[in-house]
């Protein structure tokens, strides 16, 4: 079997999300990459490289630079006459691209999956992960999204595929790029960070949110996150949310923060290594599943624990 | 310019699903159903665009039981002025429903499709990226922001790294994210007016679209559950089990 991975990147570098896609694909066959950029040649390079990837395919047009998905989804929905199987990870890039593949292939998409059982059998989280569906995929051709927490990384060194140049026509030139406002940290991404420091509701503005937390974050070499809650009500910006909504994360540290631990939060970071939660009632739904944790008032214990680390 | 709306009946979110004993599914059993809230946001969305005279008339649209009439009927409330229930007991995939859809906006010839990203049962987020694809439309994802102008419409999308602002012809699919809007409860009158409005019937079978599913569902299990585990009693106690675990050292 051989399959067809969607390589994400920002037309410098790989991001860390197709490793794990490569490690899941490979599970299935043979893995093949697909860069779809600009004159992408550098993440062409840095693709060949990981271990476990046969063959890289590049598509360069200044319709691809950006990635959209009306001029990707024809491109890898050729590629795919002679591939079994298309995997991306589950980034808002996968997630708005292959299901797009899928309708052109007339597959039904798999979606996020957790683990691969066999050839087409997978499980993947529904209803906000509160239940794991174990699916068998009747169509010829799979295209799946991987959640990219539940797989090894694979090795960015090791490998030495050859590169082949591919036809990068047939965007339907319906679609452009405007902009990106991204958003500027000195921090490490909250996906692949292993220590997160994430606040809730409870810290009351968005002055107070990242002068108690902003400091913390700098002792541990941490990013922030923020709950569902605590982004609506302004204290964070919308790409700092945990949640099946907003990121799935699983760090060695998770240090939760006047969180409560709604079901939504939870099913984005129950699988860190070490949960810690420090809130003032000790009723609150996420000393559950916390490893360690701190009854008491944030105000108080935030900046003591930043002097003391 | 017309616009679709896409909207399923689903657990309603507040909801804590259970998972069935014999591992079928999760159950729904006199369980409280609503809106998808994300199709609620696709719903309040057109509403706003004919409210700013952008959009001239807003058809939604649920495929599911004959309980989906409730949805539409909510919707109606909302402001949408009429509504096709496409009904089946099927548990009908993504793919499916892009393909009824697909067939409806031929009939319709809408300007703009809106629908939730996910579901929030499924939680797919597929049906509007197959949509736009079989339609050959292009696609605004995950939006935060929509703003037609003439022949097109500027979309901002929340995506890992921030915000990415696209472009798109008309006509165009775009789903919601959950800070597009914040959609409005459906008064008293609206309610009783919503009752009049107009609900076609049909069935899959009128868009000659076959439902079968592609995946089988083998089983469904409950996730792995995490074990409580203790509780420090001070700040000097949890630093040192902070150094234990090799952080901040």
């Amino acid at each position: 079997m051989s399959v067809l991975v969607l390589v994400e990147h920002d037309g410098k570098s790989v991001k860390d999300a197709t490793l794990a896609a490569v490690s899941a694909a490979s599970k299935l066959g043979e893995v093949h990459a697909l860069v779809a950029g600009n004159n992408a040649d550098a993440v062409a390079q840095a693709v060949a490289k990981i271990a476990g990837v046969a063959k890289v395919y590049t598509a360069s047009s200044p319709a691809l630079e950006h990635q959209l998905a009306e001029a990707v989804a024809p491109l890898a929905a050729k590629l795919m006459e002679s591939h079994d199987a298309f995997v991306a990870p589950a980034t808002t890039t996968g997630k708005n691209i292959a299901p797009r593949v899928a309708a052109l292939l007339d597959v039904m998409q798999i979606s996020d999956i957790l683990s691969v059982e066999g050839p087409d059998t997978f499980t993947r989280p529904i209803y906000a992960g509160n239940a794991i569906a174990t699916v068998k995929s009747k169509d010829s051709k799979k295209v799946i999204t991987v959640r990219t927490t539940a797989f090894e990384k694979a090795s960015a060194e090791g490998g030495s595929a050859p590169v082949e140049q591919v036809d990068a026509s047939g965007d339907p030139g319906t679609s452009s790029f405007v902009g990106l406002e991204a958003s500027k940290s000195e921090r490490p991404e909250l996906t692949s960070a292993g220590v997160i420091v994430s606040g809730g509701r409870a810290f009351g503005s968005s002055e107070q949110f990242h002068s108690l937390l902003d400091p913390l974050a700098d002792k541990l070499g941490a990013a922030v996150g923020a709950s569902r809650a605590a982004v609506d009500a302004g204290y964070a910006p919308n790409d700092y949310q945990v949640g099946q909504t907003g990121k799935i994360v699983a760090p060695q540290v998770y240090i939760a923060i006047g969180i409560s631990g709604a079901i939504q939060h939870l099913a984005g970071m129950k699988d860190s290594k070490t949960i810690i939660a420090i809130n003032k009632d000790e009723e609150a739904p996420i000393f559950q599943v916390a490893d360690i944790g701190l009854v008491g008032d944030l105000f108080k214990i935030v900046p003591e624990l930043t002097e003391k680390l | 310019m017309k616009v679709l709306v896409a909207v399923k009946r689903v657990i309603d979110f507040n909801v804590k699903p259970r998972v069935k004993m014999n591992g079928s599914g999760v159950d729904l059993m006199n369980v409280k159903m609503s809106m998808n809230p994300f199709d609620e946001i696709a719903v309040e969305e057109a509403i706003r665009l004919k409210e700013k005279g952008q959009a001239t008339e807003i058809v939604a649209v649920s495929i599911g039981p004959a309980k989906a009439q409730e949805t539409l009927r909510t919707s109606l409330a909302m402001g949408a002025d009429r509504a096709i229930l496409v009904q089946t007991d099927e548990e009908v995939e993504p793919l499916a429903v892009a393909k009824i859809l697909a067939k409806i906006a031929e009939e319709e010839q809408p300007g703009m499709i809106i629908l939730g990203k996910q579901a929030i049962d499924d939680d797919n987020n597929a049906t509007g990226q197959m949509l736009a694809a079989l339609l050959g439309w292009p696609q605004g994802t995950f939006a935060s922001k929509v703003e037609p102008s003439g022949d097109a419409v500027t979309v901002t999308r929340e995506v890992d790294g921030g915000l990415e602002t696209v472009k798109l012809k008309l006509p165009a699919v775009v789903t919601t994210d959950l800070r597009l809007n914040e959609p409005r409860y459906a008064s008293l009158p609206n309610i009783m007016k919503a009752k009049s409005k107009p609900l076609a019937t049909k069935s899959p079978g009128d868009y000659g679209v076959d439902v079968a599913r592609r995946l089988e569902t083998v089983k469904v299990t409950e996730p792995a559950k995490r074990q409580a585990g203790i509780k420090v009693g001070s700040v000097d106690e949890l630093v040192e089990r902070l150094h234990g675990m090799g952080i901040a050292k």
